[in-house]
């Protein structure tokens, strides 16, 4: 809205120019952009869904989620994961990136395969508070992989200096 | 993945009761307190959706959306309590996408629906404003008609600031002037309404009204430069208008108002000179035009500027510096003529496009001013205005969205022959093993089987023994054995009577006793032996099924890794490839149509620079001749004053000789 205000006056400019292509082709040529959107939409969820079913089948696949606990704001800058004593993950965050974990988004971090069994899961994590305080903390969480898909989240709560973990 | 339907099956009416839930809780509680996560693939795909990452977090959301409707029975399913929020999530994504037609196609449905009345004022306000974004008001208006009652309060202001817009769109400026007194105030749309209040008077005939609102807003200023800009955007408009309507000691002070360094000062700073000039003040004009002189030359009102600054001098009479001035303004335009030539050949020759198509150009702030500096690329700082307009930022998302999908699809084909690689090395892996596996497997499956059946039967005596008491089944080995033969003697005895004997009938008893007595006396201890033998056989057999149930799920999850997948594969790289091909023409059109925009305003700023070039070439030797006249003039002057003051020297300061009587010519003699 703000743009479209600020630039009335720029578009009584560009109006002759925008007039020498028709109406009519803009909006054809905008039906039909729209409607490759929507088919390449579905053609990538069929596609994300067959590369899951390929790469990570139920019976081995593990994934973690990263997600903040805090209201009060906390920004998340690097996160690591180990899992059985393996780094699988290691993650910097962009701006954009903590500004949606700090609206309740939740971050994908990885995906994997493991056989069924215990694996020790270590996550630890740097961030700054509100004050500009560095903090930097690790925590550890056993995974119980059995024969469905494993989804665990890791809860952040930087305030705390906490790591919090789900089953799911 | 199924394609949305308009029709209203259960799942739907579930959608449409989620998303009342959602509405009449308000999302104005969500905003300040996050709402519990329920579906930990919903969050994931919210991450993308706050990220502005449209394609990933539609992707997300229809899947999710689609694996609901699938289930039967969604309403166990966690993600019901997301269910709401997913679908108005979608519609808005799918509009930040620029998709207007799905995102409206989702909001006629729930329109079409047996929703709460509210629900459906909300979902024609969005309707609405979608029609409104198309440039369609009168379809905008029709939606806008749509809603009975009062919408929901936290879009009450919006529905009423959009309704005002559209009427002014439709020229029923009196209805927007009512609607936006009563929005004033409003904090939401803080300065936007008075903007369109200020406008709407002055097309509605009250321009004292209008000038006073707009004069109001246009005092503000905020550290903010979005509303700055728009303060400074009201005091260019008031000027440029108060000069229309020749209130030129007016205008001056709202020119004045804008902010230098504003998107909105070059504009000012003309304007200001020319409300100078045109009350014959050409020496005040020369201040902000020779400020103008010295910004960015690609800018309209520099060139303008330019052309500006020698004509004041000229209307001063300092012809010399004006010529000097234009002199300066045709070698910039001749220059920037080369420039805008060069420009539009690179249009023309597609690198305009390609600079576009570069990952930069998502990554990169101002993508479109800083592409100027790679080799070949069109001076883009002449292009700046066209690209704020509506229109072509469309058509630039457009071919940027175009060819992202072209991209991402580039690498799903690439990952699609990765997969049949990966499948026919697993099928090379697993086939050869598979035969000799299976063959053991049968082996261990039959024996497993035999110990299964063992079980159970141990199970059914148990069982039975619970009910009727039957010692001999707990006898172990060595007694089953003594009961057999005990019982073959009994029958030999029965068959011959010559072995019998009452010794021997006797000692048989006394056997049969013992061994009676035996299981007898043991068999409660027995029986709970026998008990906790099951139990603990029942552990290995349950640990036998695990590895057994495992094996099983190994072979078919091997067998599977490989095998289903080439019709699948083959399936849906013709759907991209169809995809691809589509997305080339589109691209190609799209690219045609931004090149032929770029190139139409390369073109019109090229040949007003040469309409200013031909000015400026008049001007000069306009100039030139004054100067000349001038310096004649001067010149001549100069001989004239000279010429009379040579005369003034030759003329003595006493009266002259010869005017003197000649008193002593008498005398003399």
């Amino acid at each position: 809205m703000i743009r479209i205000l600020q630039l009335t006056i720029l578009l009584l400019v560009c109006a002759a120019n925008a007039q020498d292509v028709s109406r009519e082709d803009i909006r054809g040529l905008d039906e039909q952009i729209q409607g490759v959107k929507k088919d390449v939409i579905d053609l990538t969820a069929e596609l994300t869904q067959l590369e899951e079913k390929l790469l990570f089948p139920s019976n081995t696949q593990v994934s973690f989620f990263v997600s903040l606990a805090d209201l009060q704001p906390f920004d998340l800058e690097a996160v690591e994961l180990k899992l059985n004593n393996e780094i699988v993950a290691h993650h910097l965050y962009t701006f954009r990136e903590i500004e949606a974990l700090q609206k309740g988004g939740v971050q994908k971090i990885y995906t994997g395969n493991v056989q069924t069994g215990s694996y020790p899961l270590e996550v630890t994590f740097i961030g700054k508070v509100q004050s500009g305080k560095e903090v930097k903390a690790s925590a550890s969480y056993q995974v119980d992989k059995e024969v469905g898909p494993k989804f665990v989240e890791i809860r952040i709560a930087g305030n705390e200096s906490a790591i919090n973990f789900k089953d799911w | 993945m199924f394609p949305r339907q308009a029709s209203f099956p259960c799942w739907a009416m579930m959608a449409l009761r989620a998303v009342v839930a959602v509405l009449l809780c308000g999302s104005a509680a969500a905003e300040s307190e996050r709402e519990e996560l329920k579906d930990l693939f919903f969050g994931a795909a919210m991450f993308q959706a706050y990220q502005g990452n449209y394609f990933d977090a539609i992707v997300g959301l229809d899947t999710e959306l689609d694996q609901y409707r699938q289930l039967d029975e969604p309403e166990l399913d966690p993600f019901t309590a997301h269910l709401g929020q997913a679908e108005f999530s979608v519609g808005d994504l799918e509009l930040s996408y620029r998709m207007h037609l799905e995102a409206g196609r989702a909001i006629e449905a729930v329109l079409k629906g047996d929703v709460p009345q509210p629900v459906r004022n909300e979902a024609a306000y969005r309707l609405a404003k979608i029609h409104y974004h198309k440039q369609q008001p009168l379809n905008a208006l029709h939606a806008l008609e749509m809603i009975d009652g009062r919408v929901p309060e936290r879009v009450r202001a919006d529905e009423q600031f959009l309704r005002a817009r559209v009427y002014m769109e439709l020229g029923r400026f009196e209805d927007a002037v009512e609607l936006l007194r009563d929005l004033k105030g409003e904090k939401s749309l803080d300065g936007f309404v008075q903007y369109n209040l200020g406008i709407a008077l002055l097309k509605s005939g009250e321009e004292e009204r209008g000038v006073l609102e707009l004069a109001a807003l246009g005092k503000n200023r905020s550290s903010d430069p979005e509303k700055q800009a728009l303060y400074d955007k009201t005091n260019l408009l008031l000027g440029t208008y108060l000069v229309e309507a020749d209130q030129l000691a007016l205008a001056r002070t709202y020119f004045d108002r804008v902010n230098l360094e504003g998107p909105f000062s070059n504009r000012a700073l003309l304007g200001a000179g020319w409300v100078e000039a045109r009350a014959g003040r050409y020496d005040r004009a020369l201040v902000p035009w020779k400020l103008l002189q010295e910004r960015r030359v690609t800018d309209e009102a520099v060139q303008e500027a330019m052309l500006a600054v020698p004509y004041a001098y000229g209307k001063l009479d300092v012809h010399s510096t004006a010529a000097i001035n234009y002199g300066r303004a045709l070698e910039v335009f001749g220059n920037e003529i080369d420039t805008l030539s060069a420009s539009i050949d690179s249009v023309r020759a597609g690198k305009f496009l390609e600079a576009l198509r570069r990952k930069e150009a998502t990554q990169v702030k101002n993508w479109v001013v800083a592409l100027r500096q790679l080799p070949d690329a069109p001076e883009t700082h002449y292009l700046l205005d066209l690209m704020a307009s509506n229109d072509y930022q469309n058509f630039l998302r457009n071919y940027r969205d175009l060819n992202d999908l072209f991209e991402r699809n580039k690498e799903w084909l690439k990952s699609l022959s990765a997969y049949e690689d990966i499948i026919e090395l697993r099928r090379a892996y697993y086939e050869p093993l598979l035969p000799d596996l299976d063959r053991k497997f049968r082996e261990l499956d039959a024996r497993i089987h035999l110990r299964m059946e063992q079980r159970d039967k141990f199970q059914r005596r148990i069982d039975q023994m619970l009910v009727t008491r039957r010692p001999e089944y707990l006898a172990n080995a060595d007694e089953q054995y003594a009961r057999l033969r005990l019982q073959s003697m009994r029958e030999l005895l029965a068959a011959g009577p010559r072995h019998y004997s009452e010794e021997v009938e006797a000692r048989i008893a006394r056997l049969e006793g013992v061994l009676n007595w035996r299981l007898a006396t043991e068999y409660d201890d027995r029986l709970t032996d026998a008990y906790k033998h099951l139990q603990e056989l029942n552990v290995e057999i349950a640990k036998l099924q695990t590895v057994y149930q495992s094996y099983v799920r190994s072979r078919q999850a091997a067998t599977q890794s490989y095998t289903g997948y080439n019709g699948k594969i083959h399936t849906l790289r013709e759907q991209l490839l169809n995809a691809q091909s589509r997305l080339e023409t589109l691209m190609a059109r799209q690219g045609k149509m931004l090149e032929s925009l770029a190139v139409n305003e390369l073109e019109r700023r090229r040949s007003q620079l040469e309409g200013y070039q031909i000015k400026a070439r008049f001007a000069l030797a306009d100039s030139y001749d004054r100067a000349n006249e001038l310096q004649e003039q001067r010149a001549d002057q100069r001989k004239i004053e000279q010429y009379r003051a040579k005369q003034a020297e030759l003329i003595p300061q006493d009266t002259p000789q010869e005017l003197q009587a000649p008193a002593s010519e008498g005398g003399d003699q």
